[in-house]
């Protein structure tokens, strides 16, 4: 059974059909890439896959349950984890503290503890803070622990995100343009590590890229979707070469 | 001498502001919204630990437990019943309601407790420190104003500092969206944050009343309207600005009752209000935006 499992999703904003019939079967472990042209409603995919939007129509099936029209936070506890477009950091927070944050749900005490300062606040403080420095680590950030999120260069700061993103520990890890704005040593770079972290987390990702190159060499399968429809699926050879694919990206008949 | 007696009751007063600016402040970090209704929470505070220890004559901690419980639970309501409809509504619209809510407060009290004032006990026992032979008299409920305070505020800043908690209340008062997507309870974590609130309006109403004992349905809503500018003044959003801005503000009201006019204190209270706000519109510590163009 697939891991995550949409079937003939849809959403209309006003009269718009903003996604229309989407479906998607994405294995464990798989690295996907979903591209289209500005606007052509990739992000909105997202936004309903976490629960930011609810859907018009359609299921969203994530390991078997059920997640369609579930609050954000319940489907972060499902299991899908994601980054922005626009970094979304903490800014005001530490770099240990946002990926603490993301860590909320894995580690447990109660309010009162945390008040009273009980061993068992220690103790689980003491856990998270070993599991955000490991994360740290794993993305070179662990220098950086103590500064301010905000003061990370550009290229940190995306870091950043996707490891709080792997802190709530999801199965399927959505990233929303994660190249934008790198240099092609950035961009290599973080192919690389989008990889290791699929090895080492044994994660499925979804990614959403507008560097061609970039999403045919790192993803095995890509959707590619123009007007909310989905206009090709298959490997980077098929879609490369499918005549609508072309015509959505340069234009012609 | 008097000088130095001035400032530690200024320091007494702005610590009870301190604590009740900190309920503002937190509330419009998180919920992006003002909170007038704040100030009659203390009121109703001051009534509850009042009928505790008047009505029942229990002892002055189980009062001021009654009223810590009674406020939590009414903070957690008001904001369950008048706010969250209005999650998404404009901020006008939040902001008339909880006007609405603080006259709704203060009449009901009228409804039960009567018009006349009630004359409060203090719940303090201790014997006045004299010091400098005596030319230094400080009361028991100054000092135990300022501890009960500065104690309060340590332990708030270390619990949203250094808890998983805190933490979701910092992340949620930066990006709700992004927070919610990291698996937090946004409207919990609201929740959380309007009842350590109304819990400390509650303990800051019980200082007060020992401090003045004269308790009117009214009592809150000045103390509600200065810990807004003491909010304001230090930076409103910011929890160590709600703190400076407090005991400054209750320094500078006894200061300019004592050397300028007791009659015009409270406008100077609110004249700094104006000056802040034309000087350094983000308040002392609050963040200086600019806007980008």
């Amino acid at each position: 059974m697939a891991l995550l499992e949409v079937n003939h999703l849809g959403i209309v904003f006003g009269g718009l059909h903003a996604v229309d019939k989407f479906s998607l079967k994405i294995e464990k472990g798989q690295l996907y890439g979903l591209i289209g042209p500005n606007g052509a409603g990739k992000t909105t995919i997202f936004n309903m896959l976490t629960g930011v939007y609810k859907p018009n129509e359609g299921e969203i099936i994530l390991d078997g349950m059920n997640i369609t029209g579930m609050h954000p936070e319940k489907i972060s506890k499902a299991g899908i984890a994601r980054t922005f477009q626009n970094i979304r950091l903490f800014n005001d927070m530490t770099v240990l503290d946002n990926v603490k944050v993301g860590l909320h749900n894995q580690v447990r005490y109660s309010t009162l503890s945390g008040i009273l300062r009980l061993p068992s606040y220690h103790e689980k403080e003491n856990i998270m803070r070993g599991k955000a420095m490991s994360l740290l680590k794993i993305f070179g950030l662990e220098d950086e622990a103590y500064q301010k999120a905000s003061n990370l260069p550009y290229g940190k700061q995306r870091k950043l995100e996707i490891a709080r993103a792997l802190a709530t520990n999801p199965k399927l890890l959505l990233l929303d343009e994660p190249a934008a704005g790198m240099n092609p040593n950035e961009t290599a770079e973080l192919a690389e590590t989008i990889h290791f972290v699929r090895n080492q987390f044994g994660v499925a990702i979804l990614l959403i890229e507008h560097d061609m190159s970039f999403v045919m060499e790192l993803c095995e399968k890509i959707v590619v979707v123009d007007y909310g429809s989905i206009i090709a699926q298959g490997d980077a050879q098929t879609v490369r070469n499918d005549p609508r694919v072309i015509a959505a990206y340069l234009g012609g008949e | 001498m008097e000088f130095l007696s001035n400032l530690v009751n200024g320091i007494s007063l702005g610590s009870v502001y301190a604590v009740i600016a900190l309920g503002y402040t937190m509330v419009y970090g998180i919920a992006r919204m003002l909170n007038f209704a704040h100030g009659d929470i203390i009121m109703v505070g001051g009534y509850i630990c009042f009928i505790v220890m008047t009505s029942l004559g229990l002892p002055s901690i189980v009062g001021i437990l009654a009223a810590v419980v009674v406020c939590t639970i009414l903070g957690i309501t008001i904001e369950r019943v008048a706010y969250k409809p209005l999650r998404s509504a404009p901020s006008l619209a939040v902001l008339i309601t909880a006007i609405g809510v603080s006259y709704l407060l203060q009449n009901l009290a009228l409804l039960i407790w009567g018009s006349d004032p009630k004359s409060f006990t203090s719940v303090v026992s201790m014997e006045p420190l004299r010091l400098f032979d005596g030319s230094l008299v400080i009361t028991g409920e100054t000092i135990v104003t300022i501890v009960v305070s500065a104690i309060i505020m340590a332990a708030l800043t270390l619990f949203v500092n250094r808890t998983k908690v805190g933490h979701a209340m910092l992340a949620v008062s930066e990006d709700k969206g992004a927070a919610q997507l990291m698996g937090i309870n946004v409207n919990a974590t609201i929740s959380l944050t309007f009842a350590i609130g109304s819990a400390l309006a509650a303990v800051a109403g019980v200082l007060l009343c020992s401090a003045q004992p004269s308790l009117l349905p009214t009592t809150g809503a000045m103390p509600g309207i200065k810990a807004f500018v003491a909010a304001v003044f230090g930076g409103i959003g910011s929890i160590p600005g709600a703190m400076i801005g407090g005991v400054l503000l209750g320094i500078i009201e006894i200061l300019s009752k004592y050397y300028i006019s007791s009659q015009i204190s409270d406008a100077i209270v609110f004249a700094v209000l104006i000056v802040v706000l034309l000087v350094r519109p983000a308040g002392i510590l609050g963040k200086q935006i600019r806007e980008k163009v």
